[in-house]
């Protein structure tokens, strides 16, 4: 006997195939872009806003050697002058999402919280995306009814 | 005791001709579950295994995840 512990919620998260009557739609996992970029806490804000912008991202994730989420930078806290560390400017706990969670209920939530953009993640807190609502709310419109 | 297995230990085993089985609410099975999986309700799952299982070929047993 064997057991998989890390179970359902980690083959989905890696974006392998399912099967089911909800295999294949979009979900919070899906849709999450895996590119964005991340720094750690200690990072000049200033390197990590250069990095993240010649990146073509206005928002970065703040995470620690494990890749757990830490923190979110967004637009708004990545233009934050002065000589300051990712550490103190970030949101730090910001609202995630698990993979599994349908994009209707995603797109509903984004809403409701006015959230641009929101990191998905593991049960454990490690990152697997970004959501960017604008990309939430394209799949959610598309999705078979 | 089970031996706890990763992601690409299920692939590769499944691949072998290992057995499947997911141990959350049917709903949930349903709803999406491993490819090739089979259904066994916790409760039940001695019963179920002797029923349904092949007792030659490995059995990998999943839930959602370890939290």
């Amino acid at each position: 006997m064997y057991d998989y512990p890390a179970g359902k919620s980690d083959w989905m998260a890696a974006g392998l195939p399912t099967e089911g009557e909800a295999a294949g739609r979009p979900t919070a996992g899906t849709v999450a872009r895996r590119d964005v970029p991340t720094c750690h806490l200690g990072e000049s804000l200033r390197d990590v806003r250069e990095r993240a912008r010649a990146a073509g991202w206005d928002a970065c994730v703040v995470v620690n050697e494990a890749l757990i989420v830490m923190g979110l930078l967004r637009a708004e806290q990545l233009g934050r002058e002065g000589d300051l560390t990712a550490e103190s400017a970030m949101r730090p706990g910001p609202s995630t999402l698990r993979p599994h969670v349908p994009i209707a209920e995603v797109a509903e939530f984004m809403t409701e919280h006015d959230l641009p953009n929101a990191p998905v993640t593991t049960s454990g807190g490690e990152l697997i995306g970004l959501l960017i609502r604008e990309d939430v709310e394209r799949a959610a419109h598309e999705r078979p009814a | 005791m089970p031996t706890n297995i990763g992601r690409e230990g299920v692939r590769r085993m499944v691949a072998e001709g290992a057995q499947l089985v997911e141990v959350l609410p049917k709903e949930a099975f349903d709803e999406q579950h491993l490819p090739g999986a089979i259904h066994l309700a916790l409760r039940k799952i001695e019963a179920g295994a002797r029923a349904t299982l092949d007792p030659e070929r490995p059995v990998i047993v999943y839930c959602w995840d370890s939290a």
